[in-house]
């Protein structure tokens, strides 16, 4: 398990009761009880912890001086989870406690609220379920495979440390500060704490964001599935698949939903399994799409999609993709500790210092800050965790195990990507990575192309490594998730031998188009709600969600923004991945910087100046970060980074009459010209809302500092009534709190069933 | 020697129809019991639920 079983709760659920103040000043100078309660704690619990620094100390160690030998994988997940657990043990618990002082006496929003719908007391595993599987998707997964260009090291350090630092901490705050708000939204807090221009810029860049979100998911897709028959097969089978499983939860037996997902899944693996026998009959042939035509079916499909009622495809879609998403952790939890890989990257390669990596530009700093976005750091997640999830907690200091804990899982997801990309052959994870105007697209040409790069991969073993998997080539198949096919199918196939790679490798790339086009259904969904939400407020018609024309149009808008870009990604002579990925990174992480800034205004507003770094030291390293890229990424003299020099560059050539490699004609120059501007344009445009929200924040800051904060738009405390533990495991006075309520209720009380197990 | 084992068993089996939802139907029938009401088909009450999801979308992240 990752969460620290020993007893992380004793002290802590003890503190709750006693830290607990109903007053709304907290903090106020002798307020006694926070510290003074604490127990002393045991023998064993000091044991355990000490035997998991030790570990973690000497993962960390070897991982460090290890230079120019082979080491396993092993050392860089054990020195993942034992981080985790000391931060969530120790770390998490400071937050929830001393900084923000959730306290189990007040009555969350889904205790007083309680309305069965989206107000909903909710049992804590179950929640962090939730919760997770709205995180976490294919963002883990991919950019930790692009970031392994730089080595491993960088990338495992920044997803260990951002995510207990930065991560974590964004999305506790975030889900704290919104459920004491009744579960309000990210923009409507910003609003209302910060102010309307500042609300204004975070709404605009939260939707423009997710416009480009989807479409560089929508791309990975696109990537993964051109020229691959199988591919496509299982995947179109997902759409009959999920109505099927619609109709029978309607129809046929309403509400079994674990039946219907039963059957779903075990359809699912059939049509992997058929992807196979079909890919080389007429069906195959037809099925063997260009990129073109691909972007064409996303576009048609999203539309649909989100115009359907959810109950025939996006519920039963998310079932399914949630229990893939759920299997595949554990499966590949398990399996890396049964082949024990060894890892193939060098700790640091030089493309992390010199910056001229071919999968994406620019050096290091800031750039593996920006690739990782999921997993360490990621502004999406502050958008689940305001709103949906802060509306069924239980009680207060469950967000701790929710917000930091379903964060510090998705770290553990975003882990176990990167050691797949860094146990598979380098020569052929940048003949993979590197885009189609580097490669040549073949083997031979590819091939010379790393050799180039110092490595000794041959054509024959990129061609072999092609046949494995089924593949016509794996020659720059960008965007991270056909590498990590690669990395996943190697590591199931050594762990439960028999081979089986291709089928390993097309589950792979299944599961994550599926998670990515469940992200895409839901994402289409939620920015129509905005944008009709937005221009309601002008036109009053447009707002009114069970208009169908409304509903229509404003879907038309969503799924024909991201499709554009999409489009303008698939056909970028330069690599739409190299071109795009940098930006959807950014714009993640401007997102979270948004976030970031919005829980720290809100701690100094309630007097707890002397905490603010908590949340103040990942914001200024966020700001550091995204506005270094952005400035580079909009006036670097370096083409290779710079989106501004790169259309000087090109549009230099075509006055000049030249052609600019990759370019091929006219018209690929021209491209290229339009997408560098459009891109620089949307980089500058985005940091501007930031430095706007930011700007905005420093003003109420200021003012809060001066008058030692400030009133806020909190809930008053109500006085809670409800007895459920606070971490995962129940203390031991938990339980005999727990015995005394379900002798009160008496029998029949369903909720408290699940705890006498 | 097979208790925790069926022990175990409930527990999974309790977390999947708690994460599903499928615990809801349950969970209203027991209301219903509770306070004397005559409960809706399952149908009725699958579709009230699904309405409800539909305007109410879960965001769901990269």
């Amino acid at each position: 398990m990752l969460l620290p079983r020993g007893d992380a709760g004793v002290t802590a659920g003890v503190e709750a009761q006693m830290a607990g103040t109903m007053t709304k000043t907290d903090d106020g100078g002798g307020s006694s009880s926070a510290g003074s309660g604490r127990s002393r704690p045991s023998m064993k619990s000091v044991l355990i912890w000490t035997a998991v620094a030790l570990v973690g100390a000497v993962c960390w160690g070897v991982l460090a001086i290890a230079r120019g030998e082979t080491i396993s994988a092993l050392w860089l997940l054990f020195a993942a989870l034992s981080s985790y657990a000391i931060a969530y043990r120790f770390y998490s618990r400071f937050i929830t406690y001393k900084v923000l002082r959730a306290d189990d006496r007040r009555a969350t929003p889904a205790e007083r609220l309680e309305n069965g719908v989206d107000f909903d007391v909710t049992d804590r595993r179950v929640l962090f379920g939730h919760h997770f599987a709205a995180i976490a998707g294919a963002g883990p997964l991919v950019g930790p495979v692009l970031a392994a260009q730089m080595g491993y090291l960088p990338g495992t350090i920044w997803i260990v440390v951002g995510v207990i630092f930065a991560g974590a901490v964004q999305d506790l705050t975030v889900m704290f500060f919104s459920m004491r708000r009744n579960g309000k939204s990210l923009g409507q807090m910003i609003r209302e704490e910060i102010g309307l221009v500042g609300g204004i810029a975070a709404l605009i860049a939260v939707f423009a964001i997710m416009i480009i979100i989807l479409a560089v998911l929508a791309l990975i897709v696109v990537n993964a599935l051109a020229e691959s028959p199988w591919g496509v097969f299982s995947i179109a089978l997902t759409i009959p698949i999920a109505l099927f499983m619609g109709l029978y939860l309607r129809v046929l037996r309403p509400g079994r939903v674990l039946e219907a997902t039963g059957i779903g899944v075990a359809l699912l693996l059939m049509a992997i399994v058929g992807g196979g026998w079909i890919q080389d009959t007429a069906l195959g042939e037809t099925l063997t799409l260009s990129k073109e035509w691909l972007v064409l079916a996303l576009v048609v499909y999203g539309f649909i999609a989100s115009v359907l009622p959810v109950w025939l495809l996006l519920t039963p879609r998310d079932y399914l993709s949630t229990f893939m998403k759920i299997g595949v952790i554990l499966l590949l939890a398990v399996s890396l500790i049964v082949a024990r890989p060894v890892i193939q990257a060098p700790a640091v390669s030089d493309f992390a210092l010199e910056g001229t990596g071919p999968v994406f530009a620019g050096s290091l700093f800031p750039f593996v800050f920006i690739t990782i976005a999921c997993g360490a750091l990621s502004g999406f997640h502050a958008l689940i965790s305001s709103g949906t999830t802060p509306k069924m907690v239980a009680k207060e200091s469950q967000v701790r195990l929710i917000g930091y804990g379903g964060m510090l899982m998705e770290s553990f997801v975003a882990i176990s990507a990167l050691i797949a990309a860094v146990v598979i052959d380098q020569g052929l994870y940048f003949a993979m990575n590197s885009p189609m105007g580097a490669t040549g697209g073949t083997a031979e040409s590819a091939a010379t192309f790393v050799q180039g790069l110092g490595f000794d991969t041959t054509a024959q073993s990129i061609a072999a490594a092609s046949a494995a998997v089924q593949e016509d080539s794996l020659v720059s198949r960008t965007g991270g998730a056909p590498a990590l096919a690669v990395g996943l199918a190697q590591i199931f196939s050594q762990a439960f031998g028999g081979g089986g790679q291709a089928f390993w490798y097309h589950f792979a790339i299944m599961f994550e188009a599926l998670f990515i086009l469940t992200a895409v259904d839901a994402g289409t969904r939620v920015g129509r709600f905005m944008l009709q939400d937005t221009i309601g407020n002008v036109w009053k018609k447009f707002g009114d969600l069970s208009w169908r024309p409304g509903n229509i149009i404003a879907s038309a808008i969503v799924v024909g923004l991201w499709g554009s870009v999409l489009y303008i990604g698939v056909t970028d002579p330069l690599g739409g991945v190299n071109q795009l990925f940098p930006l959807f990174g950014i714009a993640n992480q401007l997102l979270a910087a948004i976030a970031l800034t919005l829980v720290t205004v809100l701690l100094i507003k309630h007097g707890k100046l002397r905490y603010a770094w908590v949340t103040a030291i990942p914001l200024v390293w966020d700001l550091i970060v995204t506005m270094t890229a952005s400035y580079q990424k909009v006036f670097s003299d370096n083409p290779a980074i710079g989106y501004f020099a790169q259309r000087t560059r090109y549009a230099d050539a075509q006055a000049a009459g030249e052609l600019l490699a990759p370019a091929q004609d006219q018209a690929q120059m021209d491209q290229v010209i339009f997408n560098s501007t459009l891109n620089g344009i949307l980089q500058s445009f985005f940091a501007v809302l930031v430095i706007v929200v930011v700007v905005h924040a420093a003003v109420v800051i200021a003012k809060a500092i001066r008058s030692g904060g400030l009133p806020t738009t909190e809930e008053p405390a109500v006085e809670s009534k409800l007895v459920e533990p606070a971490g995962l495991f129940p203390t031991a006075e938990e339980k005999r709190a727990m015995a005394e309520r379900d002798q009160l209720v008496g029998a029949g009380a369903g909720r408290s069933e699940a705890e006498q197990k | 020697m097979t208790a925790p084992l069926t022990r175990a068993w409930q527990g999974v089996r309790w977390y999947l129809k708690e994460f599903t939802g499928e615990a809801r139907w349950d969970d209203y029938l027991a209301h219903c019991a509770e306070h004397g009401h005559t409960p809706m088909s399952r149908r009725e009450f699958e579709r009230k639920r699904a309405d409800a999801a539909e305007a109410n979308p879960m965001s769901r992240c990269c």
